[in-house]
C-alpha cells in the first residue's frame, strides 16, 4: 500500500480495495513507527485524519466522492490550519494556533483530502538543509546522516520514506525543488500567483509559492488540480484559468525543444550530477526532443540579488512577531524595548536573525538604492534572460542542485556555501516562472534531480514533459534502502 | 528682527468607508476594544491585505476636487517601525507613488483676498491602533479597532505664513472632504487631525529655517494656538542665541504649549520599500472621468451660487457653503420660508449659537431645517415677532414641536389688532409723564431715538406679542399729537 502513488490509491479507493480509514490508519501507524528516524513531522494529526477519512468514506458511499476524496497528504507546517498548531518550525510560533485555514488547506478539505499531519521545515522556510528547525533537523531517508534539503525537507523526507503519499511544500528560492531532488521525489514550484499565499506564513512575499511534492508527475498534477486558482484573499494570486493538469500528461514529446543553459553546467558542477543530467537529456532526445544550448547570462547575479530581496522582505514580514499579540514572549520584560529584543532574540533562531539583519541593513536609509533597488534591476534582467530563451525553446533543463544531499552539519557553519546550494533554483523565483525537479539518477546511493523550467503558467507542459520521462525511466520508483 | 513663519500642514482625513482599507472589518467608531479587528488587522501570520476600492474612489474624488494630478499607477509602500499598536510592524502607506499628486486650494484671507496654497500630494495609508495607558496601571492596553482604518494624508506645500492662514487652509480642506462625503470631519473622534510643520526665518530670507513638527492636533483652535505658540517659542530660542532642533513636538491643550516628543537623532529609519503583498493600483482616464461625474457641488462653487442665487453677502455665503451639511440645512430653511437672508441670519445666529453651546453637530441638531423654516414663515407673515420667534426656537430646541404648535400652546400669537395696541399705548403714555415731557422737549429729529422707552413698555405690557411695526407707528402718531 505504501508503494502506491496517489493515482493508484485513488483507484484503490474507487474500486473499494480499501477504505480511506484503513489507508489513513495504515499511514498513521507507519508514521508513529518510523518517523523517529526521519523527524519529518512536527505534528501528527491522528484524530483529524481519521475523522476526515471517515467523512471521505461516507462521501464515497453516498456517491459524492471527487477525485481527491479520501487521499491522505501531509501539510508543510507553514500552512495555517484552523485549530492545529502552525509553528513554521520556530520557537516563536511553538504555541501558535491559527483561527483560520490557509486557502490551500481549505481547498484540500473541500476536495475531501485527509491531513496526516504537519511536516518539518527550516525555520520560517529559511534554509536549504532543514537544520534550522526548532524541532530538530529532518533526515534524508536515503542516508540519515544526510540532510533532506530545505526548506520543505520534512515534506520531501515524508514522501521519500513513504510516510505520506504526497505533501505540500513552499518554494521561495528552491525550497520545493531542492529537497525533492535530494530525496528523489517529484516537486513542482508553480508560476508565482498560481497558488494562493493566504494563510501560508510569509517569508518573502514576492517569491513565495506553494506547490506539490509527490512521487510522480501525475501525482503532482492531481495535487495541483486541488491547490491552484485565483483567491480573492491574495491580491497577488492570478486571475488565470485553471486547467486539468492531468489532461496533457499523455502527449508525446516529439518536436519538443529543450534549452540547456551553459551557465547551468559550470566547471565546478559535481561530475556525477552533470553525467546524470546529460543522460536524462539523451533520454529526452530518444523521446523525440531536440536540444539546443542556450544562455542565461545573468545567472551568477541571482544569488546576490536574491539575498537582498528575500531578506529585505523577510525583515519586514517577520516584524509582526513582536511578543505583543501571540507567539513567544520573553519572561518578565522590564520595558517595551526589552520585550521586543528578548522575545525576538529568544524566539528566532540564528539563521532567521541573520536574514532579518541582512534585510534590515539592505533597506536602511542610504543603502536602499545600492542594494534593494539594484537587486530589483537585476531581477528584471534575470527575468528577461528567461523570456528570451523561452521564446526559442519549450523548456529549459539542467541540474536542480550542484551537489547531492550533504551531511548534517557539513555546511551549517558556512552560510555562503549553504546559499550556493540554491544557485540553479533561485533565479526562477526571481523571474516568477514555474519549475520542477524530477529524479533522474543517483550518485553514491543518493538521488539526483533534473530541473525542468517552463514559461509562465506552463505547468501543464512541465508535467507532461516530466510524466513522459517517468514513463520511460524508473528513477522515480527507486526506494531508499530499508523502506 | 522681523521674523516670518513658514508653515506646512499634513492633514490626516479618515475616509468614511464602511470597512477597513485592507480588511473586511468595520470602521465604526466607539465599539468595545478589539471587537472590530479581524485576523488581518491583528497581523496574524499568513494573512494578507486586500485593498478596499472605495478608499481609492474617495482619494480620487479629493484629487479631482483640488485640481490635482491623479497617479495613474500608485503603489503601496511599507513604512517599517516597531510599536505595540502597529500590529504588522509596518504601516502600509504610499511614499514613492502617491494616488494624488500636485494640486492646490484657494483660501480667503481676512482682508477678503484669496491666496493659493499648494498641495504637494495626498496618499492613502492605514491608521494604527491605540495604546491605552491610563486604564491599566503599570501596563499598556492595545485597542486595534482603529488599526487599518483608511486615511488620506494630505500634505501641503510650505506656502502658509501665519497661524490664521493655517486655520483657513485646514478649514478649507475640512470643508472639501466633508462636502465630498469622503470624511465625516469629526475632529473630536480623530477623523480629521493635523500635523503642523513650522519654521521661522528673517523676513526677506529665501532659505528655510529648521522646522519642527507638532503632531496630531484635533481642533482648529488648537491648530491656531499651537502654531502661534511654536512661532513664539522659536523666535525666543533664536533671539536668545540658541538654535532650533529638528524634532517632533506634541501640543498640550491644557497648558497651551508644545513640548518635545523625539528629536531627529532618535527618529526611526522607516526602511520604506514597495509592499510585495499588494499590486500597484493602475487606473485609466475612464475611471477618473466616472469618478468625476459623481462629484457633488464643491464649496467654492456653492459659495458663488449662494451669492448669485440667494443674494447673500460674500461672508455669509462663505460660512454657509463651507460645510456641506450646514449648506444643505440652510437651503432647506431658505426654500421653506422663501427668505434667504432671514434664513442665513437664523442659521448663522440662533442655530449656530445653540449648536456651539451644546457642542452639537449640524447633523444632530434637535431642530430640523423644516422646523426652523416653519418658524421663519411665521415671522414673515407677522404671526410672531423676531423676538418671540427666539422664544419659540428655544422651546423647539429643548422640547421639540412645530412653530405653530408652540405658538398656539404658549399663546404667543402676535397682536396686530390696532384697537388693542392703541389701548396699551394709551396706558403707557398715561403712566409716563416724565418721559412724555422729555419727548415733547426734544428736537423733532431726535424724538425717533426716544421711542425706544415707550416701545419697551408696550412690548412688556403685551407680553411681547404686539406687532412691533404697528406699535411703532401708533406710538409715533400718538406722541407726536401731544407735541403739537
Amino acid at each position: 500500500m505504501f508503494d502506491k502513488t496517489l493515482a493508484e490509491l485513488a483507484s484503490g479507493l474507487e474500486n473499494g480495495d480499501f477504505s480511506s480509514v484503513e489507508l489513513t490508519q495504515a499511514y498513521l501507524d507507519r508514521i508513529h513507527a518510523e518517523d523517529s528516524k526521519y523527524n519529518s513531522y512536527i505534528t501528527v494529526t491522528d484524530e483529524i485524519a481519521l475523522s476526515q477519512a471517515k467523512a471521505a468514506d461516507e462521501a464515497r458511499a453516498a456517491g459524492t466522492a471527487g477525485p481527491f476524496t479520501g487521499l491522505p497528504i501531509a501539510q508543510k507546517d507553514i500552512f495555517c490550519t484552523d485549530g492545529v498548531r502552525t509553528s513554521c518550525a520556530s520557537k516563536m510560533l511553538d504555541n501558535f494556533i491559527a483561527p483560520y485555514n490557509a486557502t490551500v488547506v481549505d481547498k484540500f478539505n473541500t476536495a475531501g483530502a485527509v491531513m496526516l499531519g504537519k511536516t518539518n521545515m527550516d525555520e520560517f522556510a529559511m534554509g536549504s538543509s532543514n537544520e534550522s528547525s526548532f524541532y530538530g533537523p529532518s533526515r534524508n531517508p536515503w542516508n540519515t546522516d544526510c540532510v533532506p534539503g530545505g526548506s520543505s525537507g520534512g515534506s520531501a523526507a515524508a514522501v521519500a520514506a513513504r510516510l505520506a503519499p504526497a505533501a505540500t511544500g513552499t518554494d521561495t528560492g528552491g525550497s520545493i525543488r531542492q529537497p525533492a531532488a535530494l530525496c528523489g521525489i517529484t516537486g513542482l514550484k508553480p508560476t508565482y500567483g498560481r497558488v494562493s499565499r493566504f494563510g501560508m506564513i510569509a517569508f518573502a512575499s514576492s517569491l513565495d509559492q506553494g506547490g506539490p511534492m509527490a512521487r510522480t508527475a501525475e501525482d503532482a498534477a492531481l495535487m495541483l488540480n486541488v491547490m491552484a486558482g485565483f483567491d480573492p484573499r491574495d491580491s497577488t494570486s492570478m486571475q488565470q484559468a485553471v486547467p486539468d493538469f492531468t489532461a496533457d500528461l499523455a502527449l508525446p514529446l516529439k518536436g519538443l525543444t529543450i534549452g540547456l543553459p551553459k551557465e547551468y553546467f559550470p566547471d565546478d558542477l559535481s561530475p556525477a550530477i552533470a553525467l546524470q543530467v546529460q543522460n536524462a537529456v539523451k533520454e529526452y532526445e530518444a523521446l523525440g526532443a531536440t536540444v539546443k544550448e542556450v544562455s542565461l547570462p545573468n545567472t551568477a547575479l541571482a544569488i546576490p540579488a536574491y539575498y537582498i530581496i528575500a531578506p529585505a522582505e523577510a525583515s519586514s514580514n517577520l516584524s509582526r512577531f513582536d511578543g505583543v499579540r501571540y507567539g513567544y514572549r520573553c519572561d518578565e520584560p522590564v520595558n517595551l524595548e526589552d520585550l521586543y529584543k528578548r522575545s525576538r532574540g529568544e524566539g528566532f533562531g540564528p539563521e532567521v536573525q541573520r536574514r532579518i539583519m541582512v534585510g534590515t541593513y539592505a533597506l536602511s536609509e542610504g543603502f536602499y538604492d545600492a542594494y534593494y533597488k539594484k537587486a530589483q534591476q537585476i531581477r528584471r534582467l534575470i527575468k528577461q534572460d528567461f523570456v528570451n530563451v523561452l521564446n526559442e525553446v519549450d523548456v529549459i533543463m539542467g541540474p536542480t542542485t550542484p551537489h547531492p544531499a550533504f551531511k548534517l552539519g557539513e555546511k551549517s557553519s558556512d552560510p555562503i556555501a549553504m546559499y550556493m546550494e540554491d544557485i540553479f533554483t533561485i533565479a526562477l523565483n526571481l523571474a516568477g516562472l514555474p519549475g520542477m525537479s524530477v529524479p533522474c539518477g543517483q550518485t553514491d546511493g543518493l538521488p539526483v534531480g533534473l530541473q525542468i523550467i517552463g514559461n509562465y503558467f506552463a505547468e501543464q507542459k512541465l508535467l507532461n514533459v516530466a510524466h513522459q520521462f517517468q514513463l520511460a525511466t524508473d528513477w522515480h520508483k527507486q526506494t531508499p534502502d530499508g523502506i | 528682527m522681523q521674523w516670518e513663519a513658514v508653515i506646512g500642514l499634513e492633514i490626516h482625513a479618515q475616509l468614511s468607508t464602511k470597512s477597513k482599507i485592507f480588511s473586511g472589518a468595520s470602521t465604526a467608531f466607539g465599539a468595545e476594544p478589539n471587537t472590530q479587528a479581524c485576523a488581518v488587522d491583528l497581523a496574524l501570520p499568513g494573512t494578507l491585505p486586500v485593498f478596499n476600492e472605495e478608499a481609492l474612489r474617495n482619494a480620487v474624488k479629493f484629487g479631482l476636487a483640488i485640481d490635482a494630478e491623479i497617479g495613474r499607477t500608485s503603489v503601496f509602500d511599507r513604512k517599517n517601525y516597531f510599536y505595540p499598536d502597529l500590529p504588522k510592524g509596518y504601516q502600509t502607506s504610499q511614499l514613492f507613488h502617491p494616488i494624488v499628486g500636485i494640486g492646490h486650494v484657494d483660501i480667503t484671507q481676512d482682508d477678503g483676498t484669496t491666496k493659493r496654497v499648494g498641495v504637494t500630494r495626498a496618499h492613502l495609508e492605514e491608521d494604527a491602533g491605540k495604546s491605552l495607558h491610563d486604564e491599566f496601571p503599570g501596563m499598556t492596553g492595545i485597542d486595534l479597532n482603529r488599526a487599518g482604518t483608511p486615511l488620506l494624508e494630505i500634505v501641503s506645500e510650505p506656502d502658509i505664513r501665519s497661524a490664521k492662514e493655517a486655520v483657513a487652509y485646514a478649514r478649507n480642506i475640512h470643508s472639501l472632504v466633508t462636502s465630498l462625503g469622503i470624511c465625516d470631519g469629526n475632529m473630536a473622534e480623530g477623523s480629521f487631525r493635523c500635523d503642523c510643520n513650522v519654521s521661522i526665518r528673517p523676513k526677506g530670507q529665501e532659505e528655510f529655517g529648521t522646522r519642527t513638527e507638532t503632531k496630531n492636533i484635533n481642533s482648529f483652535r488648537f491648530i491656531e494656538r499651537a502654531i502661534i505658540g511654536e512661532i513664539e517659542r522659536q523666535i525666543d530660542v533664536i533671539e536668545d542665541g540658541g538654535r532650533i532642533v529638528q524634532e517632533t513636538r506634541l501640543y498640550d491643550a491644557n497648558k497651551n504649549e508644545t513640548r518635545s516628543m523625539r528629536s531627529k537623532e532618535e527618529a526611526n529609519d522607516y526602511r520604506y520599500f514597495p509592499c510585495p503583498d499588494l499590486l500597484p493600483i493602475v487606473i485609466d482616464e475612464e475611471y477618473i472621468e466616472a469618478v468625476r461625474a459623481t462629484l457633488p457641488e464643491l464649496p467654492d462653487a456653492r459659495k458663488a451660487r449662494f451669492i448669485e442665487q440667494h443674494g447673500l453677502s460674500s461672508y455669509d455665503a462663505m460660512v454657509l457653503s463651507a460645510d456641506r451639511n450646514l449648506a444643505e440645512y440652510f437651503e432647506t430653511v431658505a426654500t421653506a420660508c422663501t427668505d434667504a437672508k432671514l434664513s442665513a441670519n437664523w442659521v448663522m445666529g440662533e442655530l449656530s449659537k445653540l449648536l456651539n453651546q451644546n457642542d452639537t453637530a449640524i447633523t444632530d441638531s434637535p431642530v430640523s431645517a423644516d422646523q426652523l423654516g416653519g418658524l421663519l414663515v411665521r415671522i414673515k407673515d407677522d404671526t410672531i415677532s423676531g423676538k418671540i420667534a427666539k422664544q419659540v426656537f428655544e422651546v423647539m430646541w429643548s422640547d421639540g414641536g412645530s412653530a405653530d404648535e408652540i405658538i398656539d400652546a404658549k399663546g404667543l400669537k402676535q397682536v396686530t389688532d390696532t384697537g388693542a395696541i392703541e389701548g396699551i399705548v394709551d396706558d403707557v403714555i398715561a403712566n409716563a409723564d416724565k418721559q412724555v415731557a422729555q419727548y415733547q422737549a426734544a428736537e423733532p429729529d431726535k424724538r425717533g431715538k426716544m421711542l425706544g422707552f415707550f416701545m419697551g413698555q408696550v412690548m412688556k405690557a403685551s407680553g411681547g406679542k404686539a406687532n412691533p411695526g404697528a406699535v411703532t407707528s401708533i406710538l409715533k402718531q400718538k406722541l407726536d399729537a401731544l407735541c403739537d
